[in-house]
């Protein structure tokens, strides 16, 4: 060995225990789905079949709303705040407990590198529900009120992004505020929800608070239609939101949506350079890309964009991609081939309409969904891969002359889910936050959540927060 | 010439340097320390490391005999085994440079190194002339290495021309005849932005190596410290075609911190750092830890400490 080749690290799946097939998780038992029909899921770094999955159709989806129903009125609607806390922490430690079981199942059905499922997804996971197990028995100082009410059951329909961690961002405020819950994870990650069914019984949560049903667009719907639901909470594309919008309205089931976002990450002349592109890279590769707050719209002062463009290329081609289950891995494989045709068709438009396209040159396996890391040149505000979300690892670059050109540039779009600034000038980070229309601005960094911080979007990105106080409003009747 | 050596000089292309965001290295930092590296990696790596360490022994209480069995461990670190490389240098004060030189020219280690740590180290608080003598009877003692300190003082009260023309002094005496590391200590240092500046400042006035630390002083040498020289010599070779090395020192005990060091390297300044002409690990106790983790990839067990020598 003459150079520093980093030897194969690949973390172990023999901790998981993986049933060729599960039942749907309803009123605390996995049962058998009514029409006993089943989908694969499968691991998209390989194309092998993990497991064959329930699909919920409207007879589960009413069996399962009825369970959630009966266990509100019937246990959790009884129980004292300070009980309702105590399985949340509950849970909280078992999700610590088995972290190295989940980040290994969620990388295996996702594709995402086990480098963050472990140091990000999981433990952000296990934080949403410290925060809101300590919430649970003080709603009554948290501004909504002395006394604030559930709504009763929630349907909450997750993506395949960051699948247990929408789980938590959706569950811990439901369960905290004394809702019980209907969850749908997507339909390519249902594993990690699965397994979190498992956690809900090993805490000892009462049946039906938690009921999980696992299938595709058309159970999502049957959740979203369901007479007996109060709210819906939904994270996932623009499109789809919409339509659940439309659904819900001239009904009483009030409704949180988290949608898409084409994130402008701003670049001003005086940012510090190297960290600068770092932030860069992490907004747009992590997770693949697949962030619906990833800085997908690079905005940078033209005097410095060379110098940047020059080392975040330099930055990129040290990107290493490949096995997911490898901890050196840094980019993993596309969630699905029908995710893959997305960001192929997007990119391809993006030669087609005379950006410059550029990638360093990596070897991508052979088998699985890949798509290397791509950064696009020469973009402007009319290119669709500067408006349209491309939801993988490319990147558009535009430039800007003034500060108020990129305030311009920034909000030219139809969403408004994140932003960053790039600065050592505090003046001019404050100046940028207070014109940027973004639900979330990151300040010389990118990507970084936390249970206490509400996350949401402005214009077609969202309706209402999640996290925070803000994000336990939408949990309680009239919480604002 | 990038610049002319005059303070204002300094002071703009100094100021001039983009900033450095503290939390941003942190986190670059923490996130290269997750590198897992493995087997025949690990093994390589150890090696690497090994032909790295500057052995160092910065005490009062030095002898001649402690000197002169560092010298042979220096030439071969594990005396049951002839596989394991030699050190990169060896580590003393002005007054062992002699001994060093002659242990090691007597047993076949003419290619080791000797570093003299010099101009009044490690505080750097004396006058230029006593600076002077000090690195002269280093080199006239046969030092091939001299570790200077910059004068913490001067740079930080922002007297950026006085480190200047020390640093170009030093390096004068050193001529072909020694290599130049100019310690930064960057403990007292403490911002990132200052870390920066001085890299550059001592690359401008023709330091051949950047070091972070005496030793005396912590925190010493940090992974984000490391990352920032490690960006600056890269930037630099862009700027000047000129290739400087970087030598961490101090606080580096065991083998997955100096492991951590390499990928550091390896992915900051990029491969062609991974040399000991460009790369030095300033320690002691860590030779120990690289020998026995060494033996346990080979033997598949965990020797007892009494299988590698005391210092």
């Amino acid at each position: 060995m003459s150079n520093f080749e980093y030897a194969l690290a690949p973390e172990s799946t023999a901790i998981l225990n993986i049933a060729p097939q599960y039942g749907l998780f309803i009123g605390g038992k996995f049962v058998d789905s009514k029409s006993q029909q089943f989908f694969s899921t499968i691991n998209p770094a390989t194309e092998k079949v993990i497991s064959q999955i329930s699909l919920a159709t409207e007879a589960d989806v009413d069996f399962a709303v009825a369970s959630a129903r009966t266990a509100y009125n019937k246990v959790w609607s009884k129980l004292s705040a300070a009980e309702r806390g105590k399985y949340l922490f509950r849970i909280a430690r078992i999700l610590q407990e088995r972290a190295r079981e989940f980040a290994v199942l969620e990388t295996l059905d996702n594709g995402k590198p086990i480098r963050e499922s472990r140091d990000v997804d999981v433990p952000l996971s296990a934080a949403h529900f410290f925060y809101h197990a300590g919430w649970a028995d003080k709603l009554s100082h948290a501004g909504f009120g002395s006394d604030p009410k559930p709504h009763g059951v929630v349907a909450q329909i997750i993506p395949w992004n960051f699948p247990l961690l929408m789980l938590a961002w959706k569950v811990a405020p439901a369960l905290a505020t004394g809702n019980t819950v209907v969850l749908k994870p997507a339909e390519t990650t249902p594993m990690t929800a699965l397994l979190f069914a498992e956690v809900c019984q090993q805490a000892g949560l009462p049946d039906g608070v938690v009921n999980i049903v696992t299938g595709d667009g058309s159970t999502g719907a049957l959740l979203v239609n369901h007479p007996d639901v109060d709210k819906i909470a939904f994270t996932g594309s623009t499109s789809v939101g919409k339509a659940i919008a439309r659904a819900v309205s001239g009904t009483k089931k009030s409704l949180t949506l988290e949608l898409g976002g084409k994130a402008a990450n701003i670049v001003f002349d005086d940012a510090p350079i190297d960290e600068t592109v770092e932030g860069i890279v992490n907004g747009i590769f992590f997770n693949q890309g697949h962030v619906c707050c990833a800085g997908s719209r690079l905005l940078v002062q033209e005097n410095v964009s060379d110098q940047i463009l020059e080392k975040l290329k330099h930055r990129m081609s040290q990107i290493r991609v490949g096995d997911p289950m490898d901890k050196n891995t840094d980019l993993g494989a596309i969630n699905s081939s029908e995710q893959l045709a997305r960001i192929n068709e997007l990119a391809n438009s993006g030669d087609a309409e005379g950006a410059e396209r550029w990638s360093p040159a990596c070897e991508l396996p052979t088998t699985g969904f890949w798509y290397p890391p791509t950064i696009f040149t020469g973009v402007t505000q009319a290119h669709r891969i500067a408006r349209e979300e491309i939801f993988g690892p490319v990147l558009s670059v535009l430039t800007f002359r003034t500060p108020q050109e990129a305030i311009e540039k920034a909000n030219n779009t139809p969403y408004g889910l994140s932003a960053g600034v790039w600065s050592d000038k505090g003046s001019r980070i404050l100046w940028a936050s207070q014109r940027l229309r973004a639900g979330v601005i990151w300040a010389n960094t990118f990507n970084k959540f936390d249970p206490a911080s509400p996350f949401g979007g402005y214009k077609e990105s969202g309706w209402g927060r999640e996290g925070g106080r803000h994000g336990l409003a939408a949990y309680v009747k009239g919480g604002k | 010439m990038i610049i002319d050596g005059s303070e204002s000089s300094l002071r703009h292309f100094l100021g001039n340097l983009p900033a450095v965001d503290q939390v941003g290295a942190d986190s670059r930092a923490a996130m290269l320390a997750t590198r897992s590296i493995k087997t025949a990696s690990k093994k390589w790596a150890i090696d690497l490391a090994i032909s790295m360490v500057d052995l160092t022994t910065l005490e009062g209480a030095d002898t001649p005999g402690k000197v002169k069995a560092l010298c042979t461990k220096a030439v071969r670190p594990d005396p049951m085994d002839s596989s394991v490389p030699s050190v990169g240098a060896v580590c003393v004060y002005n007054d062992m440079v002699k001994i060093a030189r002659t242990q090691l020219d007597a047993i076949g280690g003419g290619a080791i190194h000797v570093a003299a740590v010099t101009t009044a180290f490690p505080s750097g608080r004396a006058s230029i002339e006593v600076k002077r003598q000090d690195t002269q009877d280093a080199i006239n003692n046969g030092a091939t290495e001299i570790d200077m300190v910059i004068d913490r003082g001067a740079f930080l009260s922002g007297n950026l021309g006085k480190v200047f023309d020390e640093i170009v002094l030093i390096k004068s005496l050193c001529g072909d005849r020694a290599h130049l590391k100019v310690i930064l200590e960057t403990g007292e240092l403490v911002t990132y932005d200052n870390v920066r500046k001085a890299s550059y400042l001592a690359m401008l006035a023709g330091a051949d190596f950047i070091k972070t630390s005496t030793g005396k002083i912590a925190p010493a040498a940090t992974a984000p410290v490391v990352l920032v020289m490690l960006e600056a010599v890269r930037d630099f070779y862009q700027l000047s075609g000129r290739r400087i090395g970087v030598k961490p020192a101090g606080g580096i005990r065991n083998t997955k911190d100096a492991i951590k060091q390499l990928v550091l390297v390896n992915e900051t300044a990029g491969p062609e750092w991974l040399k000991p002409s460009l790369f030095r690990i300033g320690a002691s106790a860590l030779l120990n830890d690289l020998l026995m983790q060494r033996m346990k990839m080979r033997e598949g067990f965990y020797s007892s400490p009494n299988y590698v020598t005391l210092d």
